[in-house]
């Protein structure tokens, strides 16, 4: 590894798409010389550190942050495996450079599993430079010197700051990344504590830039306008009028593009069809919102969505007594339903199609030149996006510009919640980009962000089950009934085959049955297993109480075994983790202890995103049916924790998200139309119903996994389970304001 | 079009505009004080909420023809190098997570400190009802310990990206 040579390998960590990670060395001629060119005169230690010599350290984040703190998380990673002191670091956003940077996207809790190895390949590569550099400075042999508190600590005591031997150390041979060892765990003193946010500063100081806070010279503003029916187009407006409004520049129709949809990345479904409609293009936002809420368009509704949440509920019901279509595990349960000394129960569920409501509208600005006969066209993007990457291929796709042609900036996201993964918002920017003279920033208004929301996907579960007289599970017969685009079940919607009932619950058959539509549906934090938790943990608590047992010991009953359901599959559920969240989350809510009179208890246990989560929810419920979430008792697993704070910050997001949407939201629409316009009729929890939560963490010794969303499924079953021990009444469907329950 | 004259954050700035154009939009796009976030539009979530003559109002509903009087918005809360304690609490406590609504929350709870420095749970829920966030527990437990924070002189870095 002291080959002089091998400085010019050029580490580069790019994604598989299963979602493993690789690091490679490049050797070809462009790479190596852009790798030295970048090391002459340089800080830069690899793609990621930067040491200056009064020894500020920088550490770039190639994550795009929505509020998950994964720019706190993957730095600290970093920082940990290379010696630095927390106190000197400074994180910075990276460029988007796929190149450089591998897959730079945010999505399905991956961010920590996927990242882990290689940021701390980053981490120990850099202290073995800094180590090389004391080493040549000091005469003495590396394994005498050690990397910590930013310095390199020679045996005798003599030290050498991180930023006295920055120079030195751009210079050492980059490390081969196969002879690097790691920290020993017992060791760190960064992963594992509490680290605040690295923005937060800035945040409450109101000067961190979000993708709406953007502004470039010469900036136009824009505003877009869709048929309120999905899939409308624009045939005229009254563009006078509009064009005689204070500072509008321009109004013009853009026509509908298919192209903009076509993705090359099959295992993203992050590019749409740019939908038609009038854009109008002014001076600031609120002339060209003034302008929009002034438009009259005469829409073209022939090919536009006629879809209707009542019917969707009548088609649902009729398949529901019919057996399901696919057949997606088959194990014979009709002879244990028939039989007589059984007790059989059978229950229908439902839950809505909510929207995402990203406290940040959707935004993007972008500054197209269109190439001269010398000049090639060039693009520079701003974006607020779970994958910025991927906006390139839509610039590709809509106007012909290569990779080489298009510049990303990826920006702090206001809440992401899967999406921003979807970048309708973006080609809409960059087809008015293609119209305007100098760069343009396309704000949508909040309605526009619920109307034209890529939804959680709404849908049914008819369930049925058996119990025998010594009140064991015998036989579990689900039928999922959802929701498809041309016959291809939407994102979030029907079973994946990971969940509890398709890999651990003995005597199951499952079935799924799919209504097609049109409305646009797409990830929502922890699509499926949102809802199918829900009716899985609520349907198992109703066959407890139908078996006369306690939940708990019915629930680590289920589970069988300490066993993991696939062998050496993290993303595979493991009963014995599972066991122990459900015992821990139970022992430290006081599981079975005597409640006040309109109290009750409820649990839940989820598996999903390589976690396991059990929560205990304590519900008061008063004789008008107002009900209040006193407190949330979380047990997690998801390995060794990174950040504290960010882990427990994530957990209590999930909690309240999870409250708020299970408790209020609900979108409907009627022939197309999305009848919900703005948070008026669409609430977000407010802070009064704010439940204590008390979390619990696990950490066992296997791989670190993501956090983002596992947290959020168990809530809803344990509150109505909650409702159920403290009423006696049964939920089976969302929002709970739909079932004459109100949050306080 | 009219000319107007605001105070905001101690500075005095005269703005032409439609009168009818809410004060969000002056602060985002004329002042370029991005700080103010737009969240509905309709004063529904708070994100836009600013100090007029120390009192929080939502700026996305006020027509710059009614501002009555000197503005204060995020960027102006820490004065002469220190924290708001309010900031210094988020901070503390490690309050934001995506961050779009803090401005929105913190001047909510500014302007209630500001005339109720000991508040009750219940002046708090009152409040900081008008300001929505899907995460944020924290921001409670903020709002709750601010009296115990000292003002902090202003550290850490600050990287403008």
């Amino acid at each position: 590894m002291n080959n002089v040579l091998t400085r010019r390998h050029f580490l580069k960590a790019s994604a598989l798409t299963s979602g493993g990670l690789m690091l490679e060395i490049t050797l070809s001629g462009a790479a190596l010389g852009e790798a030295l060119g970048t090391l002459v005169g340089s800080k830069e230690l690899n793609a990621w550190v930067q040491i200056s010599s009064s020894g500020e350290i920088t550490i770039y984040s190639s994550v795009p942050e929505m509020g998950q703190g994964i720019k706190t998380a993957l730095p600290m990673i970093i920082a940990e495996e290379m010696g630095a002191s927390w106190d000197d670091v400074t994180v910075l956003t990276a460029d988007v450079d796929s190149a450089r940077y591998g897959l730079q996207g945010a999505g399905g809790s991956t961010s920590i599993p996927r990242n882990f190895d290689s940021m701390r390949t980053m981490g120990a590569s850099a202290r073995e430079m800094l180590i090389g550099a004391a080493s040549e400075a000091l005469e003495v042999d590396r394994a005498e010197l050690e990397a910590k508190d930013s310095q390199v600590i020679h045996l005798s005591g003599e030290r050498l700051s991180f930023g006295a031997l920055a120079a030195l150390a751009v210079r050492q041979p980059v490390p081969d990344p196969a002879t690097l060892s790691f920290k020993d765990p017992k060791a760190y003193t960064i992963i594992g504590t509490a680290v605040g946010g690295v923005d937060n500063l800035g945040i409450v100081l109101g000067q961190s830039k979000f993708g709406i806070d953007v502004d470039v010279p010469n900036m136009r503003y824009a505003a877009y306008a869709r048929c309120p029916r999905l899939g409308g187009t624009a045939i005229n407006f009254n563009e006078q009028a509009i064009r005689a409004l204070p500072g509008v520049l321009d109004a013009f129709i853009l026509a509908p593009d298919a192209r903009t949809g076509q993705s090359s990345m099959s295992f993203l479904d992050g590019l749409a069809a740019l939908q038609g409609g009038v854009a109008i293009v002014g001076e600031d936002t609120w002339s060209v919102l003034n302008a929009k809420s002034q438009l009259l368009v005469v829409w073209d509704e022939s090919e536009a969505s006629t879809d209707s949440w009542p019917e969707m509920k009548i088609e649902a019901q009729r398949l529901a007594g019919m057996s399901g279509g696919e057949v997606k595990r088959d194990h014979p349960v009709e002879a244990a339903l028939a039989e007589p000394n059984n007790k059989v129960l059978e229950a229908f569920y439902e839950f809505p199609y909510v929207a995402h409501v990203c406290m940040e509208p959707m935004n993007c600005t972008v500054h197209y030149s269109a190439g001269t006969t010398s000049t090639a066209a060039r693009m520079e993007v701003w974006v607020p996006s779970q994958f910025p990457g991927q906006v390139k291929e839509i610039a590709k796709n809509l106007l012909g510009l290569s990779e080489a042609q298009v510049t990303v900036n990826m920006t702090r996201m206001g809440g992401g919640f899967g999406r921003r993964a979807v970048h309708d918002f973006v080609a809409e920017a960059m087809a008015i980009a293609a119209r305007t003279e100098g760069p343009v920033k396309l704000t949508w208004t909040r309605t526009d962000d619920i109307h034209q929301d890529f939804f959680r996907v709404g849908g049914f579960e008819n369930m049925k089950a058996a119990v025998s007289p010594e009140g064991k599970l015998v036989a579990w017969d689900q039928h999922y009934i959802g929701f498809a685009h041309q016959g291809k079940a939407v994102i979030g919607s029907g079973l994946w085959g990971n969940e509890f009932s398709m890999t651990a619950l003995p005597n199951a058959r499952v079935t799924q049955s799919l209504i097609d539509i049109k409305t646009h549906c797409g990830a929502w934090r922890a699509p499926g297993a949102n809802t199918n938790a829900f009716v899985e943990q609520s349907f198992l608590h109703e066959l407890s109480v139908l078996a006369g047992r306690d939940h708990v010991e019915f629930l680590i009953e289920l589970m069988g075994e300490r066993r993991w359901l696939s062998d050496g599959n993290i993303n595979a559920l493991n009963t014995g983790r599972a066991i122990d969240v459900i015992q821990l989350a139970a022992t430290k809510a006081g599981w079975g202890k005597p409640m006040p009179a309109g109290w009750g208890q409820g649990l839940a246990f989820y598996f999903c995103h390589a976690a396991h989560i059990a929560e205990v929810a304590d519900v008061y419920v008063d004789a008008n049916q107002n009900f209040k979430v006193g407190k949330v008792t979380v047990a997690v697993d998801v390995g060794p924790i990174i950040n504290m704070s960010g882990a427990i910050s994530q957990v209590q997001g999930a909690i309240i998200d999870g409250l708020s949407t299970m408790a209020l939201q609900q979108i409907t629409m009627t022939n197309g139309r999305i009848n919900q316009d703005n948070f008026d009729q669409y609430q977000v929890m407010r802070i009064g119903a704010t439940p204590a939560i008390e979390v619990h963490f696990i950490q066992s010794d296997y791989q670190s996994t993501g956090l983002g969303e596992p947290a959020l499924p168990p809530l809803a079953p344990a509150v109505t389970n909650a409702i159920f021990a403290a009423t006696g009444q049964r939920i089976r469907s969302m929002p709970l304001s739909q079932e004459g329950f109100t949050l306080v | 079009m009219q000319t107007y004259q605001l105070t905001v954050n101690g500075e005095s700035h005269t703005t032409t505009s439609e009168p009818d154009k809410p004060l969000l939009w002056i602060l985002r796009d004329q002042l370029k004080l991005k700080g103010t976030k737009y969240g509905c539009g309709i004063a529904q979530c708070g994100a836009c909420t600013v100090h007029i003559n120390g009192a929080a109002v939502r700026s996305c509903v006020l027509p710059i023809s009614g501002v009555s009087g000197p503005i204060t918005t995020i960027e102006g809360l820490a004065k002469n190098g220190l924290l708001h304690p309010l900031q210094s609490a988020w901070i503390e406590h490690d309050v934001p997570q995506c961050g779009y609504c803090q401005a929105g929350q913190i001047m909510s709870a500014a302007a209630m400190l500001a005339v109720n420095p000991r508040p009750t749970d219940a002046d708090i829920d009152t409040a900081m009802a008008g300001n929505y966030c899907r995460v944020v527990l924290m921001f409670v437990f903020g709002a709750r310990f601010i009296q115990l924070q000292e003002a902090i002189v202003l550290k850490g870095r600050l990287k403008h990206e």
